[in-house]
């Protein structure tokens, strides 16, 4: 090739490649830390992760801006008898290789959800019988009353059946596969967009399905999400105007994003509460200077500690105002009657007094647990935890570890190995049962042994726990939330946990997107419009 | 000759051996896959069979061996994060990185000498002391500070050059290249001079010494008793003699680009190999980590292998010490 030819093949190379640009308008860019990891909505239970899903897939249920359940691919449902609802589906939805949406479409997802290395088990209740009725109409048959079932449906989406045998993808892809199945890394939903193309780690690319049965809120004609997990880059990238938007923003950049003439920062209260928390259980604990006894079994140490934390203080001056102290386990959005809750006052003294009358004039010493990477400014809330207890003696050693190593040494597989520690948590079934279930029940149940599996203190008490059962099967909202309260007045009264705050979502918008920021964090762009 | 490059060949290996112990005993420390590939409320019981299922829990010698006996026939498994074989993760991610690794190199290469021949040559210029001072803080700044005041300079600040990913890319066969799109090519811009300043600083400090050296030695002095032009005897006597050692370095130093480009690729987001393995320590993504690790290893001791022969070919002094080892 002489080199007028490869001169002139460049130049035929960059022109098609300057014809095939896509054409910016109405693409909207976004740029996440977190990626999208398989395709296969059944395999990881993480708020990123659904949410990219929710373009694509669709459930019977979903969540509308206020995070209200509202009808998707079921038109309407009815009570029949508490321990039998019956589901109306849409008609005339097609998947997006065609195939219509009938009932056994529901009925096979329902089994398939449940399956071996399904991360979804608990949204759709192992007891819970699916009933095809006609092809649009489906029953479902439980053993016991649950007045949750379809919010515990949100994030369960509804699969082709023919397409999921055709591609040998009838048993859900496990986190530990293998090999990487069909449906890990291709779609076919129901929902607004379909995926063009998916490079895990790289890029996705959305266009919007001309056939969906919906009306769609958006004006956009395609999505480009890249993962961009350094935050420096992330900002950078909205700043220059090089994606529309990002998510997280870290807290020290937001005025700057403010500031920029470019985008703003969409900030609320994220339904995920941070606490601390401390171990109750062992007889003496595994790190700390006090041998022969475990003070935290104590309710006035835990009186103490709650009494010694400001979380004003830590609003004001860690997060920078974008916090909501809390004084329960669980987001107000997710409770109504969460108002008639509020927090002990900060009392230094008073804390000081209670750990003398404890047996402890002069504190002691205890190691805490801390991730440093994933919740909002994690680190830097427990450094301020360790100075504030510093001023009632009690001397802390804290250890804080990227969230691989953290979660290892103090989740159940791990042994609970912690004496104290910080979590955050939000209720995977926008429900308080979850939190009384999981985090505040006791970890030692014979009936139900996945009990406090969350709960890394064992914090027990067993009136809390039939109170959570009864909440569990009581269908009258009313009497359910008075429950509820009771409930989390026993665990307040005992000083089971001490709630810090509902962290702050922070999203980064371009000034020419408009988009609904929803409290669960999940980043739905099916809501968003651009302008030109 | 045979037997010595066979003796390196096997040394290589062994190299090669001790790299795979090393990092396996280290992805303990990582902390437990399983918590990535889960979400916080699945219950004991299911992480238990994830991570039988993963052998996870077999003792650690007995995953060494049952990964080496995959990795020499080339199987090295599959993404605990993306649930695709590693090996077509990294042949998808090579391109990325060579090309940035390539690019880096000439960058480094070209202003190196130019920036060395030039202090080398006028001493006392300030231009040469600018030079001087820019070396200082290409060898001194980190890697990640230079890539992001670039990019708040001009990505952000004057919005000439694009502050993440790779631009539209042409599909080759397997291979993806930036070069041929003019969006391409300015996204390679940035992260090519934070990934070659190192290198040129270094290259450029070794030239300026390597060409005062040569200048004193005395057929320099008898080429300017000849006459022979100023230019004649700086770039055709003077700059050629410097020149082996140069190369010499840059070729040895194209591991380090690669290995180096970890960084490069996190700060410009470049969906490269050294990325790939950034998020694969972030999710304690095992599979990927050791095959990075070995193919980086690969890449070190093939180099140095083929210098070490090379040697041999190009100074026959080396070869008659080789086949008599003493």
């Amino acid at each position: 090739m002489s080199v007028r030819q490869s001169l002139l093949a460049t130049a035929t190379a960059l022109t098609v490649a300057i014809a095939t640009l896509p054409a910016s308008a109405q693409t909207l860019r976004y740029a996440n830390q977190g990626d999208l990891k398989s395709l296969d909505p059944y395999t990881l239970k993480e708020t990123t992760t659904i949410a990219h899903h929710a373009h694509v897939y669709e459930g019977l249920v979903t969540r509308d801006k206020d995070l209200k359940i509202v009808p998707a691919l079921a038109e309407s449902w009815e009570i029949l008898k508490p321990t039998q609802w019956r589901f109306h589906l849409r008609k005339g939805v097609k998947f997006h290789n065609g195939d219509p949406f009938t009932a056994e479409d529901v009925i096979f997802s329902a089994d398939r959800v449940r399956a071996t290395g399904s991360n979804f088990l608990t949204n759709v209740a192992t007891d819970a019988k699916f009933v095809k009725v006609d092809d649009y109409t489906v029953d479902v048959m439980l053993d016991s009353p649950n007045p949750i079932l379809v919010s515990q449906w949100d994030g369960w989406f509804i699969m082709d059946k023919k397409w999921c045998q055709e591609n040998n993808s009838v048993a859900p892809t496990p986190a530990s596969a293998t090999t990487p199945s069909y449906a890990s890394l291709h779609e076919n939903g129901t929902g607004p967009f379909y995926i063009e193309s998916h490079q895990p780690g790289v890029k996705t690319v959305f266009k919007a399905n001309p056939n969906w049965w919906g009306k769609p809120e958006h004006n956009l004609k395609e999505i480009d999400f890249t993962p961009i997990a350094s935050a420096a880059t992330r900002v950078a990238a909205l700043l220059s105007g090089e994606v529309d938007v990002i998510e997280p923003v870290p807290i020290q950049d937001i005025e700057r994003v403010n500031a920029s003439g470019i985008a703003k920062v969409l900030t609320g209260p994220e339904l995920r509460t941070i606490f601390l928390g401390m171990d109750q259980t062992r007889d003496e604990l595994l790190y700390s200077n006090v041998k022969g006894k475990n003070p935290f079994k104590d309710i006035r140490v835990r009186e103490a500690f709650y009494k010694a934390v400001d979380v004003d203080l830590i609003q004001k001056r860690v997060m920078r105002g974008l916090s909501t102290p809390s004084a329960l386990m669980v987001a107000p959005p997710l409770y109504a009657l969460s108002r008639e809750f509020t927090r002990p006052k900060f009392d230094p003294d008073g804390a000081k007094k209670l750990l003398t009358e404890a047996g402890y004039p002069t504190g002691f010493e205890v190691t805490m647990d801390c991730p440093n990477d994933r919740y909002v400014n994690d680190s830097a809330i427990c450094q301020a935890v360790v100075g504030m207890l510093a001023r009632i003696g009690v001397k802390v050693d804290l250890l804080a570890q990227p969230k691989q190593q953290y979660f290892a040494k103090v989740l159940k597989p791990g042994g609970f190995k912690t004496s104290f520690y910080m979590l955050g948590w939000t209720p995977a079934s926008s429900d308080s049962h979850n939190v009384l279930h999981d985090i505040m029940g006791c970890r030692d149940d014979e009936k139900d042994p996945n009990r406090g599996e969350a709960n890394l203190g064992g914090y027990c008490n067993r009136e809390l726990d039939v109170l959570t059962d009864k909440i569990l099967v009581e269908t009258d909202a009313a009497k359910r939330d008075q429950l509820i309260k009771q409930a989390f007045e026993i665990g307040n009264k005992d000083y089971s946990y001490v709630p810090l705050h509902q962290q702050a979502l922070a999203w980064g918008v371009s000034n020419k997107v408009k988009l609904t920021q929803r409290a669960d964090n999940e980043v739905l762009l099916y809501w968003a419009t651009k302008q030109q | 000759m045979l037997a010595f490059t066979l003796r390196r060949a096997i040394q290589a290996m062994g190299v090669m051996i001790a790299v795979g112990i090393i990092a396996f005993s280290m992805f303990r420390f990582a902390g437990d896959p399983v918590n990535q590939m889960v979400a916080i409320d699945t219950s004991a019981a299911e992480r238990a069979a994830i991570r039988q299922s993963l052998g996870l829990n077999d003792p650690v010698p007995v995953q060494f061996v049952h990964y080496f006996a995959n990795a020499a026939q080339f199987k090295f498994g599959v993404s605990y994060q993306f649930r695709q074989p590693v090996a077509d993760l990294l042949k998808e991610r090579m391109p990325a990185t060579l090309e940035l690794a390539i690019c880096a190199t000439i960058f480094a290469m070209v202003f190196g000498i130019l920036m060395g021949v030039y202090s080398a040559l006028r001493r006392d210029t300030l231009l040469a002391k600018i030079f001087q001072a820019v070396s200082l803080i290409g060898i001194s700044l980190p890697t990640f500070l230079i890539g992001i005041l670039l990019i708040y300079l001009f990505a952000v600040t004057l919005g000439w050059l694009p502050s993440f990913g790779r631009g539209e890319v042409v599909r080759l066969g397997w291979w993806t290249t930036g070069l041929l799109t003019v969006s391409g090519l300015k996204a390679l811009i940035m992260p090519s001079i934070t990934l070659g300043l190192f290198q040129m600083t270094l290259i450029m400090r070794l030239v300026r010494a390597e060409m005062l050296e040569v200048l004193r030695t005395d057929y320099i002095r008898f080429a300017r008793a000849r006459g022979l032009t100023t230019r004649a005897i700086h770039f055709g006597h003077a700059l050629k003699n410097t020149l082996v050692p140069v190369i010499t370095v840059a070729g040895l130093q194209f591991g380090s680009v690669i290995a180096f480009a970890i960084i490069t690729e996190t700060v410009f987001q470049w969906p490269g190999m050294g990325l790939l393995f950034v998020q694969a320590v972030q999710n304690v993504d095992i599979p990927i980590m050791a095959a990075y690790l070995l193919m980086v290893s690969l890449i070190f001791v093939t180099i140095n292998l083929v210098v070490d022969i090379l040697y041999t070919v190009v100074d026959p002094r080396l070869r008659s010490t080789i086949s008599r080892p003493g």
